[in-house]
């Protein structure tokens, strides 16, 4: 038989049974648009996560007090004491290091706070004024520490907007007010705006005091917890930190960086450490995959299954009248293509769509995998054309007597 | 034209053996008009689907035209069915929701007949079926005896030199059993040779030769010196 008459053969049986051909153009359709809208959305996710991270700040550097340790392993942060105050202004003035644009140096504990009948357990953070601008913190109402607080050892607080709400209830306005930290009373001067996040990267469960007052009054010690630098740039991260690192080798005297008593991160340090994270993200999602393109996998064997062997006595009536096994064999896989085409490509357009439509409703950035639609299109066409083909091939085989008796 | 020589057909089923045909044998020249009647279960359509090379005998040789069919292959079949043999069934086996045209057409389309030519053919045989103007109704728009019809004109469509029918008119009222039987007498005039199954009496009296069967045995194999015949009325 020719092409033309192969196809149109095919056609005129599909139209047959337009039901019976929706249904199994549904099934393929479904199960396509699953595994495209699934692997998209993963990916998606997986891509917010990254520009999450790189949104905490992409010039922003840490040092930390502790032995230098390998990779992005980062020891229990505040456990040494090898950092001072004077280490983090001789960085800002020194000038071998001249890609640094401000430096924040920090100390920071857990702390219980009372104010009234209420009384929480939070981070207390001392900082100077360069804190905010190094860390991108805003100020909802009133103001943050400035460097007058630093110098006079002033008991003055500003809060987050969750331990706001914790001690004072939400929508409060405490400016004016007093909490106490570790039984010390402290005049409450600003509320920052929420910066989000939650469980341990929760921005908003802090209380910023002054570095001074936290060392001297409130935790009795005078290093620092780590000294948080902001390069001048994202390109010169990486200079920054070799300025940075050698001055501190120096100002700490010691020759060799193996033996340096303190941790210097980045944000790319940070995206290392996530890129673990991603991965099992990654591995997941493969999962998904899989799980999608089998269950899809297995309804269109089921349809095509159905659907054949429902036409086991039209195949014998073709034998009958004097059709070869080939010609049966070939009409059935026309129909298989057809409908796997018909059905791939309804099923991306669907695929597409729907990851489209959620990853604007979950605000996530679209992305469409070129690997996850042949994936998906390959696979499921070629379990249509199979199990299409094979009871076809089984019928065809039979007797045409048998095949007409078949029920 | 058709001779069979000593067949059997035993089914198999679970332990079961059942005996469908046992040791038959017998000829049938070119343009013979046979009917082959018996109660049910006597073997008639298992014969008439060997014959029809629709099915194969457990033993024994079946020669079609000088050819052992049990010697030919899938492809070699199908071109008997194709092209020596115009199969009727009691249930007609019209494609489903298909006109009457492109039924008739089917055989045509195996054989590789170019699709003007088919298409000809087709009105033609339909014409002559007395279905000419219902040549576009699906079978479902058809009455029973109307379908029956296409299915004759779908039998003659390679012009094949045999055409077996089993119990054609087993699902017709009489009326319309005499107009295809009819058709039958026509066709068995023009040189075909026609094998007819019934269990009706008044229908094997218009073939010339009748072959009884019962408990899938030959009992009795006679000419029937007084075949009527009946005219067609035109529709």
């Amino acid at each position: 038989m020719e092409l033309s008459e192969i196809l149109s053969t095919a056609l005129e049986a599909l139209m047959l049974n337009k039901m019976r051909t929706a249904l199994a153009t549904l099934g393929i359709v479904i199960g396509i648009g699953a595994v495209i809208a699934l692997v998209s959305l993963g990916q998606s996710s997986q891509m917010a996560v990254q520009s999450q991270i790189q949104s905490l700040g992409s010039n922003l550097l840490t040092v930390m007090p502790g032995a230098q340790s390998s990779g992005a392993v980062r020891g229990a942060s505040g456990g040494g004491t090898s950092l001072t105050l004077d280490d983090a202004k001789a960085i800002m003035t020194s000038p071998q290091v001249t890609t640094v644009a401000n430096v924040s140096p920090e100390l920071s504990r857990r702390a219980q706070v009372v104010a009234g009948g209420n009384n929480t357990n939070t981070q207390i953070l001392g900082s100077t004024a360069a804190y905010a601008d190094v860390r991108k913190i805003t100020v909802a109402s009133g103001r943050f520490i400035a460097q007058q607080d630093v110098d006079s050892m002033g008991k003055v607080a500003v809060l987050g907007p969750q331990v706001v709400s914790d001690l004072f209830g939400d929508g409060a306005n405490p400016i004016g007010q007093s909490v106490r930290i570790n039984g010390m009373s402290f005049r409450i001067i600003g509320v920052t705006a929420s910066k989000g996040g939650s469980g341990f990267m929760n921005q908003d469960d802090i209380i910023f005091v002054p570095l001074t007052t936290a060392q001297k009054l409130l935790f009795g010690v005078d290093y620092l917890g780590s000294i948080s630098i902001a390069a001048k740039s994202e390109q010169v991260m990486s200079q920054a930190r070799d300025e940075v690192g050698y001055f501190l080798l120096a100002r700490h005297k010691l020759s060799n960086p193996m033996q340096a008593d303190f941790t210097i991160m980045s944000q790319e340090d940070m995206l290392g450490a996530a890129s673990q994270i991603t991965g099992t993200f990654t591995m997941l999602l493969s999962g998904i995959a899989m799980i999608s393109l089998l269950v899809g996998g297995i309804g269109i064997m089921n349809i095509m299954l159905v659907t054949v062997i429902e036409r086991t006595r039209e195949v014998g009536l073709r034998k009958s009248l004097g059709a070869r096994k080939k010609d049966i064999v070939t009409q059935f896989l026309a129909e298989a293509i057809i409908l796997t085409v018909v059905g791939g490509v309804l099923g991306m357009i669907l695929g597409i769509m729907l990851s489209y439509v959620v990853s604007i409703l979950m605000s996530l950035p679209f992305t469409l995998s070129l690997t996850s639609v042949l994936l998906a299109i390959g696979v499921s066409g070629g379990i249509g054309i199979i199990f299409g083909l094979y009871p076809a091939q089984k019928a065809a085989k039979l007797s045409p007597i048998e095949a007409l008796r078949f029920e | 034209m058709i001779k069979v020589d000593n067949i059997s057909k035993i089914y198999s089923n679970d332990s079961v053996e059942t005996i469908a045909l046992s040791n038959i044998s017998f000829g049938i020249e070119k343009g013979e008009f046979v009917a082959i009647m018996g109660p049910s279960g006597s073997g008639k359509s298992t014969l008439m689907h060997i014959l029809g090379a629709l099915d194969t005998p457990t033993s024994g040789t079946y020669i079609l035209d000088g050819k052992e069919v049990g010697k030919l292959s899938d492809d070699e079949l199908a071109v008997i069915r194709n092209k020596k043999i115009g199969f009727v069934f009691q249930a007609y086996n019209l494609l489903p929701r298909t006109t009457a045209l492109k039924n008739v057409m089917l055989p045509m389309m195996y054989a590789g007949m170019p699709r003007e030519k088919r298409v000809n053919r087709a009105i033609e045989l339909l014409e002559m079926v007395g279905l000419g103007n219902r040549i576009n109704h699906t079978s479902n728009q058809l009455s029973g005896g109307q379908q029956q019809r296409v299915a004759i004109a779908r039998s003659l469509a390679m012009n094949p030199a045999i055409i077996l029918a089993d119990e054609p008119t087993g699902n017709l009222a009489t009326v319309q059993g005499e107009e295809i039987i009819a058709i039958f007498q026509e066709l068995s005039d023009r040189g075909h040779t026609v094998v007819v199954i019934t269990h009706e009496p008044p229908i094997a009296e218009h073939a010339r030769r009748i072959i009884y069967l019962r408990d899938g045995e030959i009992v009795e194999d006679s000419t029937n010196h007084k075949h009527r015949r009946v005219k067609r009325g035109d529709e």
